[in-house]
């Protein structure tokens, strides 16, 4: 990803230099613009190596090592890997993870598309843009918090409710089937107006004469989001969707500020799994197999969804 | 776009990366100061009079407090070993001892002649490590009693004196199960104990829930398991056999969450870490008692319109009360840039004078019988009665008081229990899987 970003500045002083001053001589030209070239290049080459290639280096490590952080790192193979493979509660923190992810995404995407579609069809308005974008403008752990005391079984608004009501209280964040798509939904909630705007901003890209035409032709609105807008909202969608699903198996901050990971680990997701381990169990090594383990995951998600959606592709023009 | 898209979210990244990573800036210490960490807010102010008289004794020496929010604090704690940033002397518990002392990161206090004798008892020798070496100058104490709404009591038709004379047993709960069920009202208005209770749609409920309670209980069910005679581990300090596979321990975990299934005590599900502990419950009128430590006195002291006295742990078989009795101590780091201002400051902190100051705010029992003393005074003077908590460190003949477990892999140990006794707390898992994780426990213990 990052590899990428970092080529256009690279190539577009080459060009822009050849358009202003195409009469330099060509050995003046090629020396101004490696330099220049380097400028550009150099923060996000030194972010790059700073913040991704060492810290993915010596994680990876780390995960070979028994490490407390405070006394040096001991070297132990393949161990803390054997241990990961054997511990349940790894596997349960995976499995957790992924239901988190399919409910997460599954109803963000569509409840985003819904609204994009909405938006794109049937207002113009900034405001109403504004509007489903608020909820993004709040941080995780507020909007955690205010959920948390929303959902509260004994004291929280929403149970008083649902108690005059005449139903039962539901334990959103207390009990271990509610928990995990409660916290799914509350991040459904902070994230799908951004998501709504991501595919929005891709709805802009398609030519509005192919609605005209289908229109003219007969089509009714259902037909033309199914024959038009999905199949030329693809490669935007895919990358939307890597981004999300990335982001997704990366939840931390809700769990920790609503449940902790409870109760009785129905909500210790991987990442609050690492965490756990890393700085309150001070086992840095395992902490950093699990971690690796998790790239890994992702990679292969990425790879395969790239190849899924092609998203590297348009179907456009 | 898509390229542009990612370039700037790789830019935004590496921005807030880097904000992140920026220093908090609070270490700066220097030689004629020494930084001082706690987390109790509400004793805030007796530490600041304490390093008044401190800072009068030792011109041009100053003592600056930070108080951190208990779990910031240690995740701070943790973050500063690892960066440097840690403060001179900080609030150490009992649970966090044993990691610290493993990490080495504690600075040994030998050299302060600390004498067991001029603490109560067993307070000073918690705090040696394996090493036989002190890491920690003695500083509180806290017990656990259980607090009850007086209003609701006395609708129920209970008496202090009562309330004060239960007595518990695993079979059938005894005179406190009676008693929790009486305080206990369905939204029908009918009591625990009367014909027809609707368990299921419980208004009030007699016990509130303070969770799980990990691998201590230490406000949840350890005052019945120490009752009953069973201990942590086989041994009092840096134990290596922690005995949760016990069948005495078992039975009183099994009655204990039994009440939740009767009704009498919240459900786990009541319980939130965040935003519902027990102390919520009974100032939201939820709950008519709770069992809580000698720190929230104030807090539940502060309810508004409720009332709330506080009473002796019940009996239990062994024909004796107990209660958890924990104590903090001050440390110094072994990284303080400023040591002989810290051992000056941690002398302080540990003599009389700064006890007697700090137990006149009545906000905590000082170490120091004097300060105890002073703290009971200042109680009295809120006219709050406090026995409750203190006649159990008087009486040792009634009462059996316990240290919190100390061992090695304490945070191990509680990331096995906390999801155990949440499991069957919550999802009625039968008690003798705690063999299992106990046999987990105990394989760490061993490596």
């Amino acid at each position: 990803m990052t590899v990428a970003s970092s080529s256009p500045p690279s190539r577009l002083p080459l060009s822009d230099a050849g358009a202003v001053a195409p009469a330099k001589k060509a050995r003046a030209r090629t020396r101004g613009d490696g330099a220049l070239a380097a400028v550009f290049i150099a923060p996000a080459m030194l972010g790059f190596l700073v913040f991704l290639l060492w810290p993915t280096v010596r994680g990876i490590y780390l995960s070979f090592t028994r490490f407390n952080l405070l006394t040096p790192a001991e070297w132990v193979g393949l161990d803390n890997y054997v241990r990961m493979v054997n511990d349940p509660i790894f596997w349960g923190s995976l499995t957790v993870t992924v239901e988190y992810v399919v409910i997460n995404i599954g109803v963000q995407t569509v409840a985003a598309l819904a609204i994009a579609v909405l938006l794109q069809r049937l207002t113009q308005s900034a405001l109403l843009r504004g509007i489903v974008l608020t909820p993004y403008l709040m941080s995780n752990v507020v909007a955690g918090l205010v959920w948390l005391w929303i959902l509260d079984t004994q004291l929280g608004i929403g149970n008083e409710i649902i108690s005059a009501l005449g139903f039962d209280r539901i334990p959103f964040l207390a009990d271990d089937t509610w928990a995990i798509p409660t916290i799914a939904l509350i991040n459904v909630w902070r994230h799908v107006g951004y998501t709504a705007l991501l595919l929005f901003a891709g709805l802009q890209a398609i030519p509005n004469d192919m609605y005209e035409a289908a229109k003219v032709d007969g089509a009714s609105e259902w037909r033309m989001f199914w024959r038009i807008t999905m199949p030329l909202l693809r490669p935007v969608l895919a990358v939307v969707l890597i981004m999300t699903v990335i982001g997704s198996f990366q939840v931390f901050d809700t769990v920790a500020v609503t449940t902790a990971g409870g109760p009785a680990n129905a909500t210790n997701v991987l990442q609050y799994y690492i965490y756990g381990s890393a700085f309150g169990r001070f086992q840095f090594g395992y902490a950093s197999a699990m971690s690796v383990a998790l790239l890994v995951v992702l990679s292969a998600i990425t790879v395969l969804q790239y190849r899924l959606t092609r998203a590297g592709q348009t179907d456009l023009g | 776009m898509r390229l542009r898209t990612l370039t700037a979210l790789a830019g935004a990244l590496t921005l807030s990366l880097v904000a992140g990573c920026a220093k908090g800036g609070s270490s700066g210490a220097s030689a004629n100061t020494v930084t001082y960490w706690l987390w109790d807010a509400n004793q805030l102010p007796a530490y600041q009079a304490c390093a008044k008289g401190f800072e009068k004794e030792n011109p041009g020496l100053k003592v600056r407090i930070t108080q951190l929010g208990w779990s910031d604090y240690w995740t701070k704690l943790t973050a500063g070993f690892i960066a440097g940033t840690q403060p001179d002397v900080f609030t150490d518990h009992i649970q966090k001892f044993g990691q610290f002392a493993d990490l080495k990161v504690l600075e040994p206090l030998d050299d302060l002649d600390i004498q067991e004798s001029a603490y109560q008892p067993g307070l000073a020798a918690n705090w040696i490590g394996q090493d036989g070496h002190r890491y920690g100058a003695p500083k509180d104490w806290d017990t656990v009693a259980l607090f009850y709404n007086d209003k609701m009591a006395k609708a129920a038709g209970l008496t202090a004196e009562q309330l004060n004379s239960l007595s518990w047993n695993p079979e059938d709960g005894g005179t406190f199960e009676k008693a929790i069920a009486r305080l206990t009202v369905d939204r029908n208005g009918k009591r625990g104990d009367e014909p027809g209770f609707d368990k299921n749609h419980v208004k009030v409920y007699g016990l509130a829930s303070n969770g799980g309670g990990y691998g201590d209980g230490q406000t949840q069910w350890s005052m019945f398991t120490a009752s009953a005679g069973w201990n942590y581990t086989e041994k009092a300090r840096w134990g290596t056999k922690y005995q949760y596979g016990s069948k005495t321990f078992q039975s009183v975990i099994k009655w204990y969450f039994g009440l939740a299934k009767k009704g009498y005590l919240a459900p786990f599900s009541d319980y939130n870490v965040q935003s519902n502990q027990a102390n919520t419950q009974v100032a939201a009128g939820k709950a008519a008692a709770a069992f809580d430590g000698a720190w929230m006195i104030s807090t539940y002291a502060g309810f508004k319109g409720r009332d709330i006295k506080s009473a002796l742990t019940p009996v239990g078989p062994t024909g004796k009360r107990a209660t958890m009795m924990n104590g903090l101590a001050d440390s110094i780091t072994k990284a303080s840039k400023n040591k002989a201002g810290a051992r000056k400051w941690v002398e302080y902190l540990a003599s009389d004078k700064c006890q007697t100051v700090v137990g006149e705010y009545g906000v905590v029992f000082p170490a120091t019988p004097a300060g105890t003393e002073a703290a009971i005074a200042a109680y009295k003077k809120k006219d709050l009665d406090v026995s409750a908590f203190t006649d159990p460190v008087a009486d040792k003949k009634a009462f059996r008081t316990f240290s919190y477990p100390i061992t090695n892999y304490a945070a191990d140990v509680t990331a096995l229990m906390q999801p155990e006794m949440e499991a069957i707390y919550g999802n009625g898992k039968p008690v003798s899987s705690l063999d299992e994780t106990n046999d987990q426990i105990n394989l760490i213990l061993d490596q």
